[in-house]
């Protein structure tokens, strides 16, 4: 199917159903159950899996395959983010020359940075890239001021242009859509208790993603990726040959580098507004992250990645002080307080510490991520369920 | 016609993915209810998003603590706080129209992404039907405008920006706090008594829309009086060390250096700036001095000692010896064991001006909402009569100008009040100059 092989079409498939089935999946807790705290489903968030999915995904094409760890990925997802609001403003409320004007002039950026940056590699491309991000983020909060807004990030006005959407006909601000598809449009369906929302944004970034991750999976498949690959594994003795790598090295970093900024293209399309503060370094750190707990160079691992940190990040930072006294009530008096105090580091805005702790387990006992998790698991079923039936051998 | 051959199953399979196509829109149009999240159990849900990490983690904070008792208050829980002294009667300590409030709290981190995000969850997730917090007049722009277009009610706790209720004004949303053209207003009249018409003033502004019409309203205030301007220079949020800043003010000049910083940056600049020993100096023949626009205790008690004779403006003070005032401190003390700063006072009062408005309306709708609010004259929040007017959703009231105590007793009593400066002085009509540029809009219930 669409040029893959019959097991990467199943897996290609399953990614597919997992996409669309999302508003179920991560709302597992009917509404009003004391649980509902810990559901997902709600678009904001579910817009915000797809897009930083598709981020990680992109960044796997570059860390994954090349082993170039990049650490400014967000200048990038910035750019976009610039650029297509900036689109929104002139041209039209249709996110699609938005995001068109996002992929192209994050890739010109990134075409720029990692000319310059690939010239070296390991620890010192990586401090290269670093360095360029801040430039963007320095550059984004005060110098380029009349362009981005500064602190107070790029916004949508009445008074903007937008040629091609005529004079506006109501006072209240254009939401982006597609061709009349509001991008904020939303319908909820409640079934026993359960209330699931299916939003138009989500299901646009959601087959932008797809998209992007069939792109990565035949990236994969390629000789292309064979080659990028060799670079990571030895690339010494793949210059000794003769061979040039810096051509695919710089593709890479291009590919990814346009990833990032189409996923900025898409944040700001679900909310036209951008700050500077999507530059800045931690975002950086972040896509690093997410890639790593997913599992490097595997196709699913930064889609996962991105999820648990996206989850943390929106679930954990909700939970208060008033929230965990509710649940620890049953607790006698002092107790209650000193588990409740405990506890508090850990959520609220202490997220931080948890998103760290559990960095730390992941990174020792699971290298290669959530998924070798997922495949320890699979194959310690596997095993056992092999045991049993030699226990017991068929008749 | 290029199409021949149309077969049956054809064109039963094109007609059936038109039609699926077709009406693939409306399924996300219909809606059940009037207005976003409209409560429809016992109970109601208001959102709190303030920064409780980075530079004004301090005063998000003070507001948390301050939206915690307002909910108490309306549940009918502690002793009512300024239930009793408010003006309007409609509250009485059962909820908001018989609903019990609950509250879900975010973090915004000082960041404008952050907290559109926060506000979203709260309002997509928790359905929320008020979001209330601030901090950062960026922030509460970007999260007023978030509102304004899901249809829910914005209170405006601490944002000081002549756009948030100017150029960026929004129908969903409501300022109960001063501005900085307010606080230019009143504060003009005291230096020039303090400190004469001819001064050189240096500027030093947190780079944001808050500090940048701070910077024009007091520009504009004390250029009025006679006063020069040297110099203005921007500086990054949360920069942490001004030193870099603050050395070329010793040689620039100036007699008068105006920090538009607030929270943590102000604390560190106007720290460095006493360290550097500009507050010793002598220029031109006069004593140089430091002034901070914009106060609140919770700096004060950060500075320290150096904020000693430095004058400032206030929205309100736990000083203040009205009824209001009175009440809003004790059940503050009585819960924190600490008076209350401006900002909660602030978000308090936001509270219960949204709490009383529903009932009033008789509804959580947003609309009804904001006709509730809007031309509303009340009394009994604290410093005196009030007027939330229509055309800006700004509100009216004295401003306090202030001072560091020269010999404060305890942590708390670092500030005194000079001059309570009267209503009439600083109002503005809604096409001033400064809060020109935006349209208010419709009110926007959602849905």
């Amino acid at each position: 199917m669409l040029g893959l092989n019959a097991k990467d079409s199943r897996f290609m498939l399953i990614v597919v159903a997992l996409t669309l089935l999302t508003p179920f999946i991560l709302n597992p807790f009917p509404a009003d159950s004391a649980l509902a705290q810990f559901n997902a489903g709600y678009p904001a968030l579910m817009q915000r899996f797809a897009i930083y999915g598709l981020m990680a995904i992109g960044f796997n094409i570059l860390f994954g395959l090349t082993g170039y760890l990049s650490f400014g990925h967000a200048a990038f997802l910035g750019v976009g983010s610039y650029a297509s609001v900036w689109m929104f403003k002139l041209l039209s409320m249709n996110v699609i020359p938005a995001l068109i004007a996002a992929t192209l002039v994050s890739g010109v950026f990134a075409l720029a940075i990692g000319y310059v940056s690939l010239r070296r590699s390991g620890i010192y491309f990586s401090i290269l890239t670093l360095a360029f991000a801040e430039m963007c983020y320095r550059l984004a909060y005060s110098v380029l001021t009349p362009i981005t807004n500064g602190e107070t990030g790029l916004q949508i006005t009445l008074s903007d242009p937008r040629i091609l959407d005529g004079a506006p006909t109501s006072s209240s601000l254009p939401t982006p859509g597609f061709f009349g598809l509001k991008m904020n449009a939303a319908h909820t369906i409640d079934i026993a208790g359960w209330s699931f929302t299916f939003s138009v944004g989500y299901y646009f970034c959601a087959v932008i993603a797809l998209i992007g991750f069939y792109l990565s999976l035949r990236i994969f498949r390629s000789p292309f990726g064979m080659m990028l690959r060799a670079v990571k594994s030895n690339q010494q003795r793949m210059n000794y040959t003769g061979l040039n790598s810096r051509p695919y090295t710089l593709a890479a970093f291009v590919i990814s580098g346009m990833y990032a900024g189409l996923a900025g293209g898409l944040l700001a399309a679900m909310d036209p507004l951008a700050g500077a503060e999507r530059m800045q370094w931690t975002a950086s750190g972040e896509v690093v992250l997410m890639t790593i707990v997913g599992g490097v160079g595997t196709l699913m691992g930064p889609v996962l990645g991105a999820g648990f940190i996206k989850y943390c990040e929106n679930i954990f930072s909700k939970i208060n002080e008033s929230v965990l006294h509710s649940w620890f009530s049953f607790l006698p008096d002092g107790v209650e307080d000193v588990v409740t105090w405990i506890f508090a580091r850990f959520v609220g805005e202490g997220w931080h510490l948890t998103l760290g702790v559990m960095f730390m387990l992941i990174v020792t006992f699971l290298p290669g991520g959530l998924v070798e998790g997922g495949k320890r698991l699979a194959a310690r079923r596997k095993k056992k369920s092999d045991a049993d039936a030699a226990k017991h051998p068929a008749e | 016609m290029s199409i021949k051959n149309i077969s049956r199953r054809g064109l039963l399979r094109t007609g059936a993915v038109t039609a699926g196509g077709l009406a693939l829109p409306t399924i996300f149009t219909s809606s059940a209810s009037a207005y976003t999240n409209e409560p429809t159990g016992s109970s109601v849900k208001l959102g709190f998003n303030v920064p409780q990490t980075g530079p004004y983690a301090e005063e998000g904070l003070d507001e948390l603590r301050a939206f915690e008792l307002a909910v108490e208050h309306l549940n009918g829980e502690g002793d009512g706080g300024m239930l009793s002294t408010f003006s309007s009667k409609e509250l009485q300590g059962n909820g908001i129209l018989g609903k019990k409030v609950e509250f879900v709290t975010g973090d915004t981190q000082t960041k404008s992404d952050v907290a559109r995000t926060s506000a979203q969850s709260m309002i997509q997730k928790d359905g929320v039907v008020m979001v209330s917090g601030g901090s950062s007049s960026g922030v509460a722009v970007a999260v007023q405008g978030l509102c304004q277009e899901a249809g829910v009610i914005f209170m405006a706790a601490l944002t000081h920006s002549n756009d948030t209720t100017g150029k960026d004004k929004k129908a969903n949303g409501f300022r109960y706090f001063f501005n900085a053209y307010m606080s230019g207003a009143a504060l003009a009249p005291v230096l020039s008594n303090a400190y004469g018409n001819e001064r050189r003033a240096y500027h030093l502004t947190a780079d944001y829309t808050w500090g940048w019409t701070q910077e024009e309203s007091i520009k504009a205030s004390t250029e009025a009086l006679g006063w020069e301007t040297v110099e203005t220079v921007r500086t990054p949020v949360g920069a942490g060390d001004f030193s870099s800043y603050i050395a070329p003010v010793l040689n620039s000049g100036a007699d008068v250096l105006i920090l538009n910083h607030y929270g943590g940056d102000m604390v560190n600049s106007l720290t460095q700036a006493v360290q550097f020993g500009l507050r010793d100096k002598q220029v031109n023949g006069k004593n140089f001095e430091i002034i901070v626009p914009l106060y609140s205790e919770l700096m004060a008690e950060g500075a320290g000692s150096n904020i000693q004779g430095v004058y400032g403006s206030m929205n309100w003070n736990w000083q203040l010896q009205d009824p209001g005032t009175q009440a809003f401190v004790q059940s503050f003390g009585k819960k924190y064991g600490r008076p209350p700063s401006g900002s909660a006072h602030t978000s308090y009062v936001q509270t219960l001006l949204y709490a009383d408005a529903v009932t009033r309306a008789g509804t959580f709708n947003p609309c009804g909402v904001v006709e509730a609010l809007e031309d509303f004259e009340f009394d009994g929040l604290g410093i005196g009569n009030t007027y939330y007017r229509g055309a800006d959703h700004q509100c009216f009231k004295d401003v306090l100008v202030m001072k560091g105590a020269d010999n404060p007793t305890n942590q708390y009593d670092t500030l005194e009040i000079v001059e309570v400066t009267p209503r009439s002085q600083v109002e503005y009509e809604p096409d001033h100059p400064m809060f020109a540029g935006g349209e208010l809009g419709e009110c926007n219930p959602g849905a």
